[in-house]
């Protein structure tokens, strides 16, 4: 009757499997230090080897589908901030350019700079918080996470100035962004850009050829390329694996196709190479935002966008590379101001679908880490 | 022995601040207490939503919780003073919220943190999301926001320790008032149908009425989604 799943009254409990041999079923989460947020794992386990995994999810489903059908286009927006509520801008940025599909709206040249600029910041912001979450379930407790939070201040300063809010920037708009930059910002963010790499360099002594994460990491979680693409995996997970897809360079979205860089692949699609994706994304998203800050050229940051937002009727999906995939919106209108449907293709969902290939036949801890290597985020995978 | 020192006697300041002071730490048990359990609060790591990121980033270097004695954050519930309740509760994670409260030790404290955790905040018409974590545990103290900026949550923090000071190691004042009668847990709701039964806890939350423009909350006439 009811639908809810509640915890075993144990946590716990012990079945046999067909020779006898005891098999220990552990309910991980929702309350579990490791598990990014309330996710629930139910584990089965032969020993310490995971036999079997169910992943249970739905603790954090705050309806955001369903309240945007019952508000207007505009209104919207400061909720998509709370979807993957570590990267508000590019969450903005996904649905503005769904509903600039919807109607027609030029964007102008300076704004697609500037969402350039933020988008990469935050890519910055989600990449370091990963991997310290990430070396955090290694068990390194603290130390590299820290170091990352350090980092994210900085970056959450500028975004700060700029919108009036560290982490629900709501800062984008249909055909442009919301403000204009204050003064001295660029200045700011040129040399928080410029500092980066010496930082990544540090991070990379600490942490690339650090004996123990190499044990724990490498061939570990392994997904190939063609599970990969069968799995619908996106972003630094789909890369890891060596599938050349980043929707930055497939659709060019926005200003992409003016910038030089490159897509970092990996070459085994374990834990490991998931991890080095990322920090080499970074190295390529500070290359990225050089160039946009030396080219950000002068003009309006609006477009011409209707007073009162009432597409006509149709659909339209728009998508960009968000710090974990591929970020989605797919909008259905009736005419009226307020949406028909209201879809969201959220990339740690459809990551978090390849965890039980993953993690079957591993060990608990390794479990544990190669759920911290999808990236989830409890906002974005509940909705 | 006729010295001037013994013979001119003066009323003493015998306050903890002025004995201290002297190098004699002369107190009342309540004080040396409360001061020492204000000072090592032992928040619950318990992430639910957006607040969780900056609960973490309070704990940060810049931020630095550790100047409060609250930066040991205790996966356990056995071993942790206080729950930040950081971010939305849904009606399907409330029963896990409740019980996790109930198997911490007393005394033990509640911050609400951000809009959520207080009233539904942003998602408050969302069907699935649950209009305030006091309607099951007391609060001690509220801290609006969406999220909360980290010096919100250390000033919460701070007068949270103001609370404890306050309180009385004899008598009642230290358990929560719910308690009166001898129960030790709070019941845990369940999610049946559609919506968490029983609706709120008595004991701790009665539904505003003064109001008669408001319902459950909401606007009336609102349908419930």
């Amino acid at each position: 009757m009811s639908p809810v799943q509640t915890m075993p009254p144990r946590g716990y409990h012990l079945s046999k499997d067909e020779l006898g041999a005891d098999i220990l079923e552990v309910a991980m989460g929702p309350h579990h230090p490791s598990t990014h947020g309330v996710f629930r794992m139910d584990l089965k386990l032969d020993g310490e080897t995971v036999v079997d995994l169910k992943p249970v999810f739905g603790y954090l489903h705050r309806n955001h589908e369903k309240i945007a059908e019952d508000i207007s286009y505009p209104m919207s927006m400061p909720f998509t901030d709370r979807l993957d509520y570590l990267c508000g801008m590019t969450n903005n940025w996904a649905y503005a350019l769904s509903a600039e599909k919807l109607i027609e709206i030029e964007v102008p040249e300076r704004a697609e700079y500037l969402r350039v600029i933020v988008g990469e910041l935050t890519r910055l912001v989600n990449h370091c918080l990963l991997i310290g979450f990430f070396i955090n379930d290694l068990g390194a407790l603290g130390t590299p996470l820290l170091y990352a939070l350090r980092e994210r201040e900085k970056i959450l300063d500028l975004f700060e100035v700029l919108s009036g809010a560290r982490m629900m920037v709501n800062y984008i708009r249909f055909g442009g962004v919301r403000c204009d930059l204050p003064e001295g910002w660029l200045g700011e963010c040129q040399r928080i850009v410029d500092a980066f790499p010496a930082f990544l360099d540090e991070y990379e002594t600490l942490l690339t050829e650090n004996e123990i994460i190499i044990a724990r990491a490498q061939n570990v979680g392994v997904v190939t390329r063609e599970e990969a693409i069968d799995f619908s995996l996106t972003g630094p997970m789909l890369r890891a694996s060596g599938v050349n897809y980043d929707i930055r360079k497939v659709d060019r979205y926005g200003i992409y196709d003016r910038f030089d860089f490159k897509i970092p692949i990996g070459g085994h699609g374990d834990c490991y190479d998931r991890f080095m994706v990322r920090m080499l994304e970074m190295r390529e998203s500070v290359k990225i935002l050089k160039q946009a800050i030396r080219d950000l050229p002068d003009g309006n940051i609006m477009g011409k966008a209707p007073k009162i937002f009432r597409p006509a009727p149709g659909e339209a999906y728009g998508r960009i590379e968000a710090p974990k995939g591929e970020l989605g919106f797919y909008l259905i209108s009736d005419g009226t101001p307020i949406p028909y449907r209201f879809k969201v293709r959220p990339p740690s969902f459809v990551n978090l679908t390849a965890l039980r290939h993953m993690c079957l036949g591993h060990k608990v801890a390794d479990a544990v880490i190669i759920l911290g290597s999808i990236d989830i985020v409890l906002g974005e995978v509940d909705r | 022995m006729n010295s001037p020192e013994l013979s001119d006697r003066k009323e003493v300041d015998l306050s903890p601040e002025a004995t201290a002071k002297a190098g004699v730490i002369l107190s009342s048990l309540d004080w040396i207490y409360n001061w020492s359990r204000s000072n090592s609060v032992w928040p619950l790591q318990f992430g639910l939503a957006c607040c969780a990121i900056e609960m973490i980033g309070t704990a940060g270097s810049r931020h630095d919780i550790a100047r409060f004695g609250a930066e040991v954050f205790r996966p356990s519930p056995r071993q942790s003073d206080l729950m930040i309740v950081s971010g939305t509760v849904t009606k399907k994670m409330a029963p896990q919220v409740v019980r996790i409260y109930n198997q911490m030790p007393e005394p033990k404290y509640v911050i609400a943190m951000g809009a959520c955790a207080i009233s539904g905040g942003p998602f408050k018409q969302g069907y699935n999301v649950l209009k305030g974590i006091d309607r099951y545990i007391p609060v001690d103290v509220y801290l609006p926001g969406c999220p909360p900026r980290p010096e919100a949550l250390l000033h919460s923090l701070m007068t949270l320790q103001e609370k404890i000071k306050r309180q009385k190691s004899l008598g009642r004042n230290i358990t929560n008032p719910a308690y009166a009668d001898g129960r030790r847990v709070y019941p845990v709701p369940e999610l049946k149908g559609d919506d968490l039964v029983p609706p709120f806890n008595p004991d701790v939350w009665t539904p505003p009425t003064a109001n008669p423009n408001v319902e459950d909350g909401c606007p009336k006439g609102r349908p419930a989604r």
